[in-house]
């Protein structure tokens, strides 16, 4: 077969459903079951270390945010 | 034994930049090697004069000063780069403005890559590196990796935009799309942009924080998308190493599809992407709440990626392209649609509850604004991108127009609120020196984008109608210089319109330095942290 035809085929085939299946799969993981805590979190985390580096231990930075 | 290196290759450089502009076989090629001499002389002079400083422990702090220096770059280039577009659509509308001493350098067919790479590359770019800086830092929770080389990228970024510019006007392009530098310009974009590169991703990887912010997703994909579709597109053999000609490596339809496969990636990874970096980190910081919904982010995020990439062809409807090809970018452009829309709700909800600052905050009223037409125009580009509605818009200034609601209006507005942001920040000070003028740039700004978006809708429904109607005949109604006399009001306008957006920005460039030179340095226990 052509490199071409083979190429194409591929891309309009299995290629296609790997990234569908890839995209509906890091869908779903977003609403794994406990996701909601570390999304508060995530989202929060822009509101701490304004003005300077967090210090070597994290969980001081966490304690003041 | 670092800056001895340092100062080698700089001379190296600086004497092989001499060498070449000696055996200069054109004009552009020898004024770029000249500026290249020029930069590497005052980096080697630089280099030497600050040789064994010694050099404090800064990992305490944030690597701010460069991120300054990108605000006035930021701010500098988008002045030059909307003063450019204002020249050339005057030019439109009045011929005799392409004056005769200036023919072959300061013509339209010169000046217009020079309009499209100043605000994409010059103000965007800047944009979103100075972003990328800051944001980087502030949610890892740790100082810019890699100690200097956040100058290095900065500098060289606007080594490149130099040449580029000085490149066009003297004649060197490759004739591509938002991709005209020439060869040794694409090399040193490339090398700037691994390192800006190296930059984020050893930030990222020495952050503090657990997780990373989308935000820097969004950053990321930018940087990793926007180097693979330079490498791809640029793929070309000069005709001389002393030469800024070159030839391409593709041919044909061929050359066209990774021409728009780029182009339109640089569309969507570059002003879309990036952008909507910056929009996730500065307006939940602006409004004071976080992100609106985080899973909707992620989402958003995923879908953009796995659609964007695909959509270049609708570019080349009825062309060699295989209708096959055509079809897909067009379906892509179309599912499109939802993310982009995902992406938008998620920016403007961000505000409820808090929608009373509309009212008092004039930063939070120019990224609501631009949100808004991003939502405007990632519903205009599906829709222009399906067949039927193509063959009308194509080759009319509805192109243009919805270019420019998506560049002036989503690009342009999110970068102003950034600037207004960042910049009291940046110089530690106690607020802008003027709400009223951001004001001002904001009503000058919209008004402006109205009246450029709605003249160009009008002007190029009106030409393609043109075009295609024909008499009881069979024949052709009208010769394209009749649609060229139908579309001066239309031009007129869509100049105004530009000149309003350029007075804008200059109101802003003004109230930012004010806003340096005059405000009163903000008190806070973080006092004692001193300018670098």
């Amino acid at each position: 077969m052509e490199t071409y035809t083979f190429l194409r085929e591929m891309a309009d085939s299995w290629f296609l459903l790997a990234m569908l299946l890839g995209f509906l799969g890091l869908c779903l993981w977003a609403f794994r079951p406990g996701s909601r805590s570390t999304h508060k979190d995530v989202a929060n985390s822009i509101f701490r270390n304004d003005d300077r580096p967090a210090d070597d231990d994290p969980a001081q930075t966490r304690k003041e945010g | 034994m670092w800056d001895y290196l340092k100062l080698a290759g700089l001379g190296l450089v600086a004497v092989c930049a001499a060498i070449a502009a000696n055996y200069a076989r054109d004009l552009a090629y020898q004024v770029n090697a000249l500026t290249v001499m020029l930069a590497a002389g005052i980096a080697f002079l630089w280099v030497l004069r600050t040789a064994g400083d010694p050099r404090p422990n800064l990992r305490h702090e944030y690597f701010d000063s460069v991120i300054r220096y990108g605000a006035i770059a930021t701010a500098f280039w988008g002045a030059v780069g909307f003063l450019v577009g204002v020249v050339i659509a005057l030019q439109l509308a009045f011929p005799q403005l392409n004056f005769e001493w200036a023919q072959g350098y300061l013509n339209f067919g010169r000046l217009r890559p020079l309009h499209t790479s100043a605000v994409i590359f010059a103000f965007g770019g800047n944009a979103l590196i100075m972003s990328s800086f800051y944001i980087v830092q502030r949610t890892s929770a740790a100082r810019l990796f890699g100690g200097s080389l956040g100058w290095f990228v900065f500098w060289g970024w606007q080594l490149v935009i130099v040449l580029a510019a000085t490149g066009y006007v003297l004649g060197a392009t490759q004739g591509k799309e938002y991709a005209e530098p020439v060869w040794y310009v694409d090399i040193l974009l490339t090398a700037v942009w691994v390192a800006f590169l190296i930059a984020f991703m050893g930030t990222l990887m020495r952050r503090k924080e657990p997780h990373i912010y989308v935000a820097n997703w969004f950053l990321l994909s930018m940087i990793l998308t926007v180097a693979m579709l330079h490498i791809v597109n640029n793929a070309a053999i000069p005709v001389s190493i002393f030469g800024s000609a070159q030839v391409q490596l593709y041919a044909g339809v061929q050359d066209a599809m990774v021409q728009w496969w780029y182009g339109h990636n640089a569309v969507g990874f570059f002003l879309t992407a990036g952008f909507l970096g910056m929009m996730y980190y500065f307006v939940p910081k602006q409004a004071e709440r976080p992100v609106y919904s985080y899973k909707l982010s992620i989402i958003h995020f995923w879908a953009l990626i796995f659609l964007y990439i695909w959509a270049g062809p609708h570019h080349l409807h009825y062309t060699a392209l295989p209708d096959w090809a055509s079809t897909l970018g067009m379906v892509f452009s179309v599912i499109l649609w939802m993310p982009s829309w995902g992406g938008m709700i998620n920016g403007l909800m961000t505000l409820s509850g808090a929608w009373d600052k509309l009212r008092t905050d004039p930063i939070i009223r120019m990224m609501v604004v631009s949100i808004g037409f991003y939502g405007m125009s990632t519903f205009e580009g599906p829709m222009m991108s399906i067949r039927a509605v193509n063959s009308l818009s194509h080759y009319t200034d509805w192109t243009i127009g919805h270019v420019h609601s998506g560049a002036l209006g989503w690009n342009g507005m999110i970068t102003f609120g950034v600037l207004y942001y960042l910049v009291p920040r940046l110089w530690n000070r106690e607020g802008l020196y003027s709400l009223k003028l951001v004001s001002w740039h904001f009503w000058l700004a919209t008004i402006g984008i109205v009246l450029y978006a709605s003249s160009m809708w009008v002007t190029g429904i009106m030409e393609g109608l043109m075009w295609r109607e024909v008499d009881a005949n069979g024949f052709l109604v009208n010769a394209f210089a009749d649609t060229v006399a139908a579309k001066f009001p239309m031009y007129v306008v869509r100049a105004l319109g530009g000149l309003m957006f350029l007075v804008g920005a200059l109101i802003m460039c003004w109230n930012l330095w004010m806003t340096v030179r005059a405000q009163p340095a903000r008190v806070t226990q973080n006092a004692v942290v001193p300018a670098e």
